[in-house]
């Protein structure tokens, strides 16, 4: 089985302060440190132990600038065969539905059987898998948390939906899912893993590698675009609420109520 | 000029889910003077229609046994072919908006906005929206061009629902359309739903938590916390001194040895606030702390506070919801 | 010397020489050893490299004194131990001799003639007799085997067959030999001979030859020559069997004592002879197939005597983690004898232990506290191990998810909790503000002569942010000149190697021994044992380390600073010793002495205490592993304090400080007992 897995580079916001620069315009990235989006290792993950149970390959896919290598190498050093970058000026400020055309004309390249995305990234929405499976018109499931392969056909997957049940569906090969967080364990990758695979070469392909028509990328084509960060009001410690023990009961139900923490 | 907006309505069991009535706000919030069509799909969903004609001038209808499930690869294939292209369509972004929209997008060759927790007003053409990035720790406001139409996912509980109306709407059966070639979407196969495991709760997942640490004092007094729990429809979760007592079980730990979670709601009772234990807390909850402590540290990052001590307070609160119901 | 029954060398058993029989069991007995020992020599041969045999000197002495020095640390079990050891050292040139009684008439060994032979007959005899009295109790007390020595069903199976046969063919060597000597003394009495021996009342030989002294004589030759034989036979048979079971070691220790390991506190090489900047080359990390081991290593499992010391001491153990360092070494010796048999083919497979026999949570669950090791008479290595097979998981990608993030942080950040770098000297900024003391920020130019290495839980942790604080209150107090490498100061990464991220260690420590050199200090100080440890036992060209135990002391020796009278005498204190402080480092007397300097203060002392502290849970990575433990053993520890009558517990380490307040919480004796770090307390009584 032939397995795409599209990873992205993000911001490691697991114990960082967030803020906006001064201007408003970005976040500021001074003090960032990035990593693989953790919902695409655990794609990665989940296409690395299809492929070591059924046979075939596991190829990983990024749309970034030449600093998304070393994301791709961490998923090669995991287990996966190969690595494609895809970087280009011209596709700058594409939104989803610009980086899911550019993710169709590579796929379409190649043939695979599984195309996976991480079900969402911290600073995205879960949109382009939907959208990639829309334009390459396959099957699409999101959230999933489980798969079997059963045969070359088609594949039984689960998905989790709301209060802890889920989803179980069969669907046709080839299909795109995204993958949720909790499918698997993924495997450790250190520093030495990542130098063993330090001289493989990773492909770099641009707009024109792709013969992608630029007029559907890129800011110029980005029906959706961000104009500013900005902080969130955020409270200086809690309110503390005042009165006898009963009037404080009554005005956290109050409260509680209009936050969605009564049902 | 004003938009054609539809809002697909999540029901389950013949009850029309809480967003219906959050999309209708924003839906208002969008372009008041847009014609707001209900979309729903399903099988026997007649009550569901009828219901909806208080909110909704007109609800459109597509009934067939086989939709019995919400199966989103078959469903975005029979709104392609009844909604018109141009056209803004809501959905709530769960985990069935997040399965059903961007597709729905490419098919319907408009733009997608996802997960946006606020609405801006309209700029030539372009819809000023507000969403969240890093866990809630940054907002940003993008701008969608909405002229050549647009599907638009709506975090739940971002607007606040507009109360039902009386706009005498009325039902208009699109099944017919839907469904001129044949039922789509055949590629992806509803199997089952696997329920949750009776006593094994998963916290991850609960949106309404109310969590305990060592001011519990005994194991007793949880039955006090379940209470509450069950009054609110959440969940129990707790802080590590309490698996280490073994009062619950391992899978309850909210922190950074135990689960993460991401609720609406947190509700920390006698939890102190270690930074363990914070770390297992994602998306900025609204929380509440209880605590006897004012010094407690949970108090620096709770939304609200409550100097009491839980052993009083929680029965009392306990009762006062259940009356309210 | 009147000649009696005839001995075995003359004798003539059915028609044949006798002496025909001694050659034949001698031969094969000493064949068939040879044989199976050189087949227990196989896998040593296909080990991983392992140099010991640098000072000659001490490890000859390490050798003969260790045990001794160890043992009574049981003392009951070790009294009879070493009874039996001398024992067998003194009946072993009796063997000897017996063998050659085979050959030649009445065979006498050089040097034991006359007098001397005289005394060493009755010691011998003496010997033999309690041998088999221990013998005849380690049985009897083996079919009432204590718990704590049963072995539980996940470790494998239970071994006291041989054990008892093994038992049973030592009472048997000294029963034959009694009945050997035992009838000949009783010819002799019959005839009035004066006898070739003293007999010494209450012992074997002299029991026997009452039990013999009515037996004729044609029958008491054939019990000579009987029991002669029986001797040989099941001494040979002893031999032979040795190899097989846990009394290797009367073979094994001797040469395991000589080997062992020198340097305590650093951690082995991922590969002898292959340094640092070379490691990348290395195709395969760690142990991760039985060979990977060392021969040392498989030494050690030959070695084991299967005492239970060690896991009677492992907290892991104690808490009911699932591990017992005991097993790792009979899982590893039964997976030896299986994949290397003495009878038939070595089997050629290279499956993973992990999996096989031992499993992840095995191996995770190990502190690294050295209890283990600290306590093991035959000085066998368990941390090493460990570690390497830790580093076979990890170069595996087996590592718990719960470890992924922290390693991952401290790759990126340098610190477990993936804290951004220029928050690492926050903590200075109170400091600054309250007390007024500005500490020297290396970065910025400051100058400084001693380098206060803070590392990363001491920087970040709220809570241990004090044990900066205090500790930086210290140094000013003493007027030393001292600063902090802030912003470029990384984890000592103490943890990061125990853990098996041998490379991300390496990276920690070049980066970190680097601005060391670069800040050009004459010494350092730290209060965390585990950076202590790495930066003195693991680190190499920087400047000497000291804890600030140590350096208190001797502030207050030379007058630089003077503690003010205890604060509440009725605070009874007891100091709980920092693995990484204590067992690895030796350093005990340091942090009492400063804690008595307090005038007033009242001081008790755990059970378990000094080198056999009990760990407090472990610490850096440990913290954010979740293993599966029936409870946490700093509750233990709290307890323990709370059983030697003390108040407070005061630790010397900010991870024990950690998990010892965590515990007091968790078994509510929150206003009962409270935790405080030496630095805190001496800060605290600054005169």
């Amino acid at each position: 089985m032939d397995i795409l897995v599209c990873v992205k580079r993000v911001p490691d916001t697991a114990e960082n302060e967030i803020s906006v620069n001064g201007s408003g315009t970005d976040i500021e990235r001074d003090d960032l440190v990035y990593s693989v989006n953790e919902w695409d290792n655990y794609a990665v993950e989940e296409a690395i132990q299809i492929r070591d149970k059924v046979g075939g390959s596991v190829t990983v896919i990024s749309v970034g600038d030449s600093e998304s290598e070393e994301v791709l190498r961490r998923e090669m050093a995991m287990g996966a065969d190969k690595g494609i970058l895809i970087s280009d000026g011209a596709f700058e400020g594409s939104d989803g539905k610009g980086l899911a055309v550019i993710l169709k004309t590579a796929i379409e390249k190649d043939k695979y059987d599984l195309i996976f995305t991480g079900a969402q990234a911290d600073d995205g929405a879960g949109q382009v898998g939907g959208m990639l499976a829309a334009m390459l018109d396959l099957p699409y499931a999101s959230l999933v948390n489980f798969i079997e392969v059963s045969d070359d056909k088609k594949i039984k997957i689960g998905r989790e939906i709301a209060g802890g049940q889920q989803e179980i569906d069969e669907i046709d090969l080839p299909c795109v899912l995204s993958i949720q967080t909790g499918i698997n364990e993924p495997r450790y990758v250190g520093i030495r893993g990542i130098r063993k695979v330090a001289s493989v070469e990773i492909p770099v392909l641009g707009a024109s590698d792709l013969g992608i028509d630029q007029g559907l990328v890129g800011s110029a084509a980005a029906k959706v675009s961000r104009v500013d960060y900005f902080m969130p009001a955020l409270g200086k410690g809690a309110e503390i609420l005042e009165g006898s023990i009963e009037e404080k009961a009554d005005k956290l139900i109050e409260l509680l109520k209009s936050k969605g923490g009564i049902k | 000029m004003a938009f054609q907006i539809f809002t697909y309505i999540l029901h389950k069991d013949g009850v029309v889910d809480d967003t219906a009535a959050e999309m209708a706000a924003a839906a208002a919030k969008l372009d008041p003077a847009a014609s707001v069509t209900a979309i729903v799909v399903g099988s026997k969903t007649d009550p569901v229609c009828s219901s909806l004609t208080a909110s909704f001038k007109e609800v459109w209808k597509i009934d067939n046994d086989a939709l019995a499930y919400p199966n989103s690869e078959v469903i975005r294939g029979l709104l392609a072919n009844v909604i018109p292209k141009g056209s803004i369509v809501l959905i709530a972004h769960d985990h069935f908006g997040m399965d059903l929209s961007p597709g729905l997008s490419v098919k319907l060759d408009g733009a997608y906005l996802p997960d946006a927790v606020g609405f801006e007003g309209i700029e030539g053409g372009k819809l000023k929206a507000v969403r969240q990035e890093y866990s809630g720790q940054v907002s940003t406001h993008v701008l969608c061009d909405i002229s050549g139409g647009a599907v638009i996912t709506i975090r739940p509980g971002s607007f606040t629902a507009l109360a039902a109306g009386s706009a005498g709407g009325s039902v208009v059966d699109k099944t017919g359309d839907a469904l001129t070639s044949g039922m789509p979407g055949g590629k992806r196969r509803f199997v089952e739903v696997i329920e949750a495991e009776v006593g094994d709760v998963d916290i991850t997942k609960s949106e309404v938590l109310v969590s305990i640490g060592r001011g519990i004092g005994e194991q007793e007094n949880i039955e006090i916390v379940n209470e509450l729990a069950k009054a609110m429809g959440g969940d129990v979760s707790c802080s590590r001194p309490i698996i280490d007592a073994k009062w619950l079980e391992k899978s309850r730990q909210v922190g950074t040895s135990g689960k993460t979670v991401k609720p609406k709601v947190y509700m920390a009772l006698g939890i102190s606030g270690s930074f363990q234990h914070l770390g297992g807390i994602k998306g900025s909850p609204f929380m509440v702390a209880v605590n006897k402590n004012p010094k407690a540290p949970i108090f620096q990052v709770a939304d609200i506070g409550v100097v009491e001590d839980l052993i009083e307070f929680v029965p009392m609160l306990t009762e006062k919801i259940n009356e309210m119901k | 010397m009147d000649v009696i029954l005839t001995s075995p060398a003359k004798a003539t058993i059915i028609g044949m020489p006798a002496v025909v029989l001694s050659v034949l069991i001698t031969l094969i007995g000493l064949g068939v050893l040879v044989f199976i020992v050189s087949k227990r020599l196989i896998p040593l041969n296909k080990a991983a490299s392992d140099p010991r045999m640098d000072n000659i000197k001490q490890r000859l002495i390490n050798a003969f004194m260790i045990p001794h020095h160890k043992m009574p640390r049981y003392f009951l079990a070790s009294v009879i131990h070493i009874i039996v050891l001398t024992g067998f050292i003194i009946i072993s040139l009796r063997w000897i001799t017996l063998v050659f009684t085979g050959f030649s008439d009445f065979f006498v060994s050089p040097g034991l003639g006359g007098v001397i032979g005289l005394f060493y007959g009755m010691l011998r005899d003496i010997s033999a007799t309690l041998v088999l009295c221990i013998c005849i109790f380690a049985m009897v007390r083996r079919i009432y085997l204590p718990k704590r020595y049963q072995v539980p069903s996940r470790y494998g199976r239970d071994k006291s067959n041989e054990t008892m046969l093994m038992l049973f063919l030592i009472a048997f060597l000294m029963a034959a030999d009694m009945f050997f000597e035992g009838s000949l003394a009783s010819a002799q009495a019959q005839y009035g001979i004066y006898p070739t021996k003293l007999l010494i009342p209450g012992t074997g030989v002299w029991a026997a030859s009452k039990i013999l002294s009515h037996t004729p004589i044609a029958k008491l030759q054939s019990v000579y020559l009987g029991f002669f034989y029986f001797h040989q036979t099941a001494f040979f048979l002893f031999l032979c069997l040795l190899p097989f079971n846990r009394f290797f070691h009367l073979m094994t220790s001797l040469p395991n004592l000589f080997s062992m390991k020198l340097k305590k506190g650093a951690i082995k090489p991922v590969k002898w002879g292959v340094p640092d900047d070379k490691l990348e080359d290395l195709e395969s990390f760690g142990v991760k197939k039985f060979e990977d081991f060392t021969w040392k290593h498989m030494l050690d499992f030959y070695s084991c005597a299967d005492c239970g010391r060690c896991s009677d001491q492992c907290p892991a153990n104690a808490v009911g983690r699932p591990l017992s360092p005991r097993f790792i070494s009979i899982k590893a010796r039964e997976y030896m004898f299986n994949k290397y048999p003495v009878w038939g083919e070595a089997q050629n497979t290279d499956e993973p232990l992990i999996g096989t026999i031992y499993s992840e949570d095995e191996i995770w669950s190990c502190t690294t506290c050295g209890a283990c090791e600290q306590e093991c008479p035959l000085m066998i290595e368990y941390i090493d191990k460990i570690v390497d097979l830790r580093r076979g998981m990890v170069d595996e990608g087996m590592v718990p998810q719960s470890i992924q993030k922290p390693l991952s942080a401290l790759e990126k950040r340098g610190n477990p909790w993936g804290k951004m770098e220029k928050k690492r000297a926050d903590w200075t900024k109170v400091l600054e503000k309250e007390n007024g003391i500005k500490v020297n920020m290396i970065e910025k130019g400051d100058p400084a002569d001693t380098l206060y290495f803070v590392d990363s839980i001491t920087s970040f942790d709220d809570r241990m942010q004090d044990i900066a604080r205090a500790t930086a209150k210290i140094l000013t107090a003493a007027g030393i000149n001292f600063g902090i490498l802030g912003s470029l100061e990384k984890d000592s990464g103490n943890e990061v190697r125990r853990f098996g991220e041998e490379m991300l260690f390496q990276n920690l420590k070049s980066i970190n021994t680097e601005e060391i050199k670069n800040s050009e200090v004459k010494n350092i100080v730290t209060a965390d044992p585990h950076a202590f440890n790495a930066l003195k036992n693991e680190y190499a060209g920087i400047p000497p380390v000291e804890h600030i135990s140590q350096t208190i002391v001797k502030s207050i020796k030379a007058g630089k600073i003077r503690l003010t009278g205890a604060e509440d005498t009725n605070k009874v204190y007891t100091y709980h010793d920092p693995c990484y402080l204590g067992r690895h480092n030796d350093v005990y007397e340091d942090p009492r002495a400063a804690i008595d300097a307090i005038p007033g203060i009242k001081r008790v002392d755990m059970e378990k205490c000094r080198d056999r502290s009990f760990c407090c849970s472990g610490g850096g990575l440990m913290l954010f592993y979740e293993p599966e433990e029936e409870q946490r053993m700093s509750v233990l520890r709290v307890e323990m304090a709370k059983q030697a009558g003390a108040n407070v517990i005061i630790t010397a380490c900010p991870f024990c400080l950690v998990n010892i307040e965590d515990a007091i919480k968790v078994c509510g004796m929150e206003g009962k007992m409270e935790a405080i770090d030496l630095a805190e307390l001496v800060a605290k009584h600054l005169g």
